[in-house]
């Protein structure tokens, strides 16, 4: 395995000083590794985002124990400012573009941590209107004014002008029409490939986040249930039954509905 | 036909106190916009430029280094309000932003005064009365020069947000707090050059208000002018504070001339403004350049 780029050990988060959310979450992002991070509503999976990025201060949560190592240094006690000049950016839930700006504006705030001169982020607006051509065409618009799919990719595009070496996606398949959600994570593998950016996402979504990823871990209730590779947990028979909807033998039918659930494994 | 160009008069003259307006009701939407408080003391901030320049400048200095140093004054006020106001409560609901506003509104004022004195000073921008005539149009030069500082003060804070860096990071705070944090927008630093900003302008207001009412405690009370200003244009809108002030200028001059004139009642133009106010809210609560409510359907 090659090395970690974020290690996040055994974190507990607490929000408004009472109300325990992870309950001990561990994970690694390997270099230029797509980890997906994956689970139901309320499994933990933004707060877990949020605890990498250290916005979970601007929501009254705080990392109570645990620790969280970027590139083997220390970040839980940094501000999300400091997190982003040293390469984590975070694409949060629901896209939260800047409205009343135009798309172009939106990539440009995205690089306001950067000091390395307009010719470079030049470039690199350049590089993002390669990855979404449909960005350049909008170049001008509002961005509140624009389509879902085309806001997520201007919030994507806007993480990528910080020039990151950690993206982290949180529900990039939110709201979207299927064959758009597979264009973003083409996209998401593309920058990958080529950019050498690593992903960390959260997504409930498992069909398609197992089909990206290379990595995967199952939150339940503030914890890590289940981990492994993509492809074994795609496997898994209790992955299948309850996050990708399949039974033992093949897709189940609504027709021979269960007035009871198999107990999952891991919980035994 | 003498009727008129009182009217016209009228219009002028408020029209030229409506710039003023303005420039009190701007520095209250810029801090809105970033930090969506409404702060209550910027008309103490007004009169504590104001002051801070003229006894500056009695002290000796040169206008132009007294302006520096006012500044200065201005920028450390707002490192303070950062540290001491706004940092600790982050997160809080807006109301007690407006009330720790209220309290800075009189620790502004009240230091203000004891390291200064509370005598009113006199700040003398050329002579208050000469003017030039257009047609019987009667203009007094300081307040058109005033008219034209305003101008050029609007312009450049619009070439500020629209076109730098910073300014673009104001904007995109005004949008979305939490979004701005995520892609590495320091919320403190921005707090702080926007009241920087505020006190800037602020400065600006206190020099044209004081250079006519002299400088002295009242400059305190323009914040209560701005606030009809403000729900006419807007409290997210650099344009609506111009046009609102512009509206609330001329609306209360041609109010009070026409109410002296036709029903013999004076002093219309006091409460005049409050009342537009009233009536514009019932209509376009969110005034005429208030920023749009995006909704996508």
């Amino acid at each position: 395995m090659t090395s970690a780029l974020l290690s996040v050990n055994n974190i507990e988060v607490v929000y408004d000083h009472v109300i325990l959310v992870l309950k001990g979450v561990s994970l690694t992002v390997p270099e230029g590794g797509v980890v997906a991070l994956l689970g139901a509503n309320g499994a933990g999976k933004t707060t877990t985002l949020k605890a990498v990025s250290n916005l979970l201060r601007a929501e009254r949560g705080e990392v109570t124990r645990g620790a969280i190592t970027y590139r083997g240094e220390r970040v839980d006690r940094l501000d999300p400012h400091a997190l982003v000049t040293r390469g984590v950016t975070q694409v949060m839930e629901g896209r939260h573009c800047f409205e009343h700006l135009t798309v172009e504006e939106n990539l440009l705030t995205g690089a306001y941590t950067r000091k390395d001169g307009r010719a470079a982020v030049a470039r690199d607006l350049q590089m993002v209107y390669g990855y979404f051509p449909r960005l350049q065409d909008r170049r001008t618009a509002q961005a509140g004014y624009i389509s879902g799919g085309e806001q997520q990719m201007t919030a994507i595009g806007r993480a990528l002008m910080a020039r990151p070496s950690l993206i982290l996606l949180d529900e990039p398949s939110m709201g979207l029409a299927p064959q758009l959600v597979e264009e973003i994570f083409d996209i998401v593998r593309r920058l990958n490939r080529e950019e050498g950016v690593s992903f960390l996402l959260a997504e409930q979504n498992t069909n398609i986040a197992l089909r990206y990823a290379d990595y995967g871990y199952i939150l339940e209730n503030g914890r890590v249930v289940l981990d492994g590779k993509a492809s074994t947990l795609t496997e898994n028979a209790d992955v299948k039954e309850f996050y990708l909807g399949l039974g033992e033998g093949g897709r189940k039918s609504y027709r021979e509905v269960k007035h009871y659930r198999r107990r999952k494994r891991w919980l035994a | 036909m003498d009727l008129l160009w009182l009217y016209a008069q009228a219009l002028v003259d408020g029209l030229l106190a409506g710039v003023m307006y303005s420039l009190v009701a701007l520095g209250f939407v810029l801090i809105f916009k970033a930090s969506g408080v409404l702060n209550f003391a910027q008309g103490a901030m007004v009169f504590m430029a104001g002051l801070t320049f003229v006894s500056l400048m009695e002290l000796g200095l040169h206008p132009a280094l007294a302006g520096l140093a006012t500044v200065a004054v201005m920028v450390a006020l707002a490192l303070a309000v950062e540290r001491v106001v706004l940092r600790p409560l982050v997160n809080q609901p807006p109301i007690i932003l407006f009330m720790a506003t209220i309290g800075l509104t009189f620790i502004v004022e009240g230091a203000t005064l004891s390291v200064w004195g509370s005598t009113p000073k006199l700040l003398e921008l050329g002579d208050p009365y000469a003017a030039f005539e257009v047609g019987e149009l009667y203009i007094v030069y300081s307040e058109f020069y005033a008219a034209i500082a305003v101008a050029a003060l609007v312009i450049a804070l619009a070439l500020f947000f629209n076109k730098t860096r910073i300014g673009r990071a104001l904007r995109a705070v005004a949008d979305d707090h939490q979004a701005a944090l995520s892609v590495g927008i320091p919320l403190t630093t921005i707090w702080v050059v926007v009241w920087s900003v505020a006190g800037v302008v602020a400065l600006v207001a206190g020099i044209v208000w004081g250079g006519r009412l002299g400088v002295q405690f009242s400059l305190a009370l323009l914040a209560l002018k701005a606030l009809p200003v403000l729900i006419l244009g807007g409290f997210t809108s650099i344009p609506g504070a111009i046009v609102g002030g512009l509206l609330v200028g001329a609306g209360e001059k041609l109010a009070e001339v026409y109410m002296s004139e036709t029903f013999g009642l004076g002093g219309v133009e006091n409460f005049f403004p409050y009342l537009m106010a009233m009536l514009f809210l019932m209509v376009r609560p969110q005034g005429l350049f208030g920023e749009r409510i995006i909704e996508r359907v």
